[in-house]
């Protein structure tokens, strides 16, 4: 096993290009960091739902909810930020305002404040996150020993999260600033790590390169790199230059075949396994060149497996087991 | 060995719309990282082999894939890809990467006279707001493809745009930003925030009137005077300028509604964004929304279908096991064959899962006509591949 990675980290921001598994990834992180007796919070920002469907339950409502059980009696709770809410709930925790609210509604100011103004609604959702994350118990512990947030893809993630420069043209002072810097403070500090999710394909690998950059640039903590869905190579090096060469022994292949009772259909199945054989080389190929554009960025890097029953929750438990045998407990 | 056998929802025929005259639009939505950008431009290219004059709208395409269309510069305005036609001679491909802030900055510039123009344009809300409002990108991409409508109408430019949507949180987005850009611009609030000029309260109603005190109070203090007085000029600027940004807003979603406009969904055979293909299929359908189909890309193909993964993978064991008693060269050849019918056995579950979603898919919109695209090995970045994309569109069976 190796070494315990971001001990100190409180939150775990994970992010990627669509279509990697980001959701997969920050879920099966907040259960492998719930590990022995600890508890972690699973948040989502963008009223997608997406955790409630990975974990089976109805639509996460603003509150927080317990939604698995981690081995050794951890606990992970969940948690849907919705911008409206945390707008109220920020007008009720700093001004007492609560009441105002139906009244903001009516005028449209609720709906201005969160989906019109910019940067305004990013403040709220990372606020209400950097809230959690600073919350104490009666004993004054930390509530949760990690906040792992499901946040908005790499393309758009440093915007998202560099909130303090996201109102400076906005607010120079004021209540605004305040807040934006308090929750900066939190984000752009070693309590904060952003991992980044993609596959060993070009488009993906790329935008985590761009991603890393750009966090780098604005200051925000970059933590790991997650390659999602990778399979385990089948074939041998020798072989796979066979394959894409197109130099594999059919006939040997075709003897093979008689064997375990398949030689009827020999004459249809050969020429499918060579070519299979041939567009998976291919593929090997590509994956190997983008794995050295990952390793080349430096960063601790996690490999999880492809899950070919889809991920349900006992996929979500080995991905999670990968990733705490990767230094993420 | 896709289309028919992948799925049993009727096929997508991409061609006939491609070569319909009276469609003018092709929107190509879905949630992102699902080729969205790639099936745009195919479909613009094949349009314009087979005579069309199309010009293709990207948002954020890959950096390989602009150059392939050449795009290297980003001036917000179309520009002819070099070599492109039917083999007659007739049809052309433009391609423009939307630049939203100076989308936005035009529309600014062509509706106020240019002292106006400038003090809007350098009132920090309105620098704000059209570059990150999250919604601004929607509204500009919905303005640029009213324009380019425009002038494709008053100059012939082009008879078929084909648009890529922008990568939305959801990809319902892009239907709704203009609409609530254009109420916000049009509505309560601001008359409210510039009510000030006009003496507070006025035509507000007496009961408003009441509330607005206690409102610019809590608006003040939660975002301070200096914001608030920003966002007063901004509004009273741009108020007087647009000419009701509703009206904008309503004339883009009534082009969307029109019949010369088809939209194309796009998906990968994943749950969740089938799941975002579902919720697009069900508001077209709402919003009365001309549907052309979906576009199903990724599919894992399947080169002998009747050879089972069950099969595979039982050969493949006892192959293995024979070549564990054995030491010869028969039993590298058996691992060697029970690695690729493993292959074999791998691609074979990939696929039935995939058939399954999209049957789902199917089973939820039965009458939605679907067009599959086998995975390719690399991705496309030049007009060779996008050649290829094409013709896999068109050739469901």
């Amino acid at each position: 096993m190796s070494d315990r990675l971001w001990p100190d980290v409180a939150l775990h921001v994970v992010s990627g290009k669509g279509g990697t598994g980001k959701t997969t990834v920050a879920a099966a992180m907040a259960l492998a960091l719930a590990r022995d007796g600890r508890r972690t919070l699973l948040i989502e920002v963008e009223g997608r739902q997406g955790i409630a469907q990975l974990f089976d339950t109805p639509p996460l409502p603003y509150e927080e909810r317990k939604v698995a059980v981690a081995p050794g009696r951890g606990e992970v709770w969940a948690l849907a930020i919705d911008a409206q809410e945390a707008l109220l709930d920020y007008l009720e925790t700093f001004y007492n305002f609560r009441r105002a609210g139906t009244a903001l509604r009516r005028m449209g100011a609720v709906d201005f404040a969160t989906t019109i103004a910019p940067g305004l609604r990013d403040v709220l959702l990372t606020g209400k996150a950097i809230e959690v994350v600073r919350r104490k118990q009666k004993n004054a512990s930390d509530a949760y020993d990690a906040v792992v947030m499901d946040a908005p893809p790499t393309g758009r993630v440093a915007k998202f999260l560099n909130v303090s420069s996201e109102v400076s043209g906005l607010a120079k002072v004021g209540p605004i600033r305040n807040h934006a810097d308090l929750v900066m403070g939190v984000i752009a500090s070693p309590q904060t790590a952003v991992h980044l999710v993609t596959l060993l394909e070009e488009m993906p690998v790329q935008e985590t390169i761009d991603g890393v950059e750009e966090l780098r640039k604005d200051g925000l903590p970059v933590g790991g790199v997650v390659v999602n869905m990778t399979r385990t190579p089948v074939l041998t090096e020798r072989e796979l230059q066979a394959a894409s060469e197109g130099t594999l022994p059919a006939d040997a292949i075709r003897r093979s075949l008689q064997r375990c009772g398949l030689g009827a259909h020999a004459d249809d199945i050969v020429p499918a396994l060579l070519e299979e054989a041939s567009d998976h080389a291919q593929r090997v190929a590509l994956e190997a060149r983008e794995r050295q554009r990952v390793d080349a960025l430096g960063l601790p890097t996690f490999t999880l497996p492809f899950l070919a029953g889809g991920v349900d929750l006992g996929g979500l438990y080995e991905l999670a087991e990968v990733l705490s045998e990767g230094g993420v407990r | 060995m896709i289309g028919a056998t992948f799925t049993n929802a009727p096929s997508l025929h991409i061609d006939p719309i491609l070569m319909d005259p009276s469609i003018h639009i092709i929107v190509c939505t879905g949630a992102g990282g699902v080729g969205k950008t790639t099936t745009a431009a195919s479909l613009g290219l094949r349009a314009a082999e087979m005579g069309r004059n199309v010009c293709v709208l990207t948002i954020d395409p890959a950096k390989r894939l602009a150059q392939a269309m050449g795009l290297t510069s980003l001036d917000n305005t179309p520009r002819q890809v070099p070599g492109v036609c039917a083999p007659d001679g007739s049809g052309s491909l433009f391609a423009m990467m939307l630049d939203m802030k100076r989308t936005f900055d035009e529309v600014v510039e062509s509706h106020a006279d240019p002292e106006r123009a400038q003090q809007i344009l350098t009132n920090p809300f309105y620098q704000a707001l059209s570059s990150s409002f999250a919604g601004t990108q929607e509204y500009m991409a919905m303005e640029k493809l009213g324009q380019l409508h425009v002038r494709a109408e008053e100059e012939g430019t082009w008879d078929l745009i084909v648009v890529d949507t922008p990568p939305s949180r959801s990809a319902l987005d892009f239907l709704d930003a203009p609409a609530r850009l254009g109420s916000f611009l049009d509505g309560r609030l601001i008359r409210v925030l510039t009510a000030p000029a006009r003496g507070a309260g006025r035509g507000l109603g007496r009961l408003a009137a009441a509330g607005f005190s206690i409102f610019t109070n809590v608006l003040n203090r939660i975002l301070g005077a200096q914001v608030l007085s920003d966002l007063g000029t901004f509004v009273a600027a741009i108020d007087t300028t647009f000419g009701g940004f509703r009206e904008r807003a309503d004339a883009t979603y009534a082009l969307l509604k029109d019949r010369g406009t088809s939209f194309v969904v796009v998906a990968a055979p994943e749950r969740d964004a089938l799941r975002e293909a579902s919720y697009f299929v069900e508001r077209l359908r709402t919003d009365d929304m001309p549907l052309a189909g979906l576009v199903l890309n990724r599919v894992q193909d399947v080169l002998d279908p009747e050879f089972t993964a069950e099969q595979a993978g039982a050969g493949a064991q006892l192959l293995e096991e024979m070549a564990e008693d054995e030491t010869s060269v028969a039993a590298d050849e058996a691992r060697l064959t029970a690695a690729l019918l493993t292959l074999h056995a791998e691609r074979m579950s990939l696929a039935a899962r995939q058939r399954h979603l999209a049957d789902r898919f199917t089973a939820a919109h039965p009458g939605v006509p679907v067009s599959a695209v086998p995975a390719l090995a690399e991705d496309v970045h030049d007009l060779d591949g996008l050649r290829t994309v094409g013709g896999l569109l068109a050739s469901a069976l």
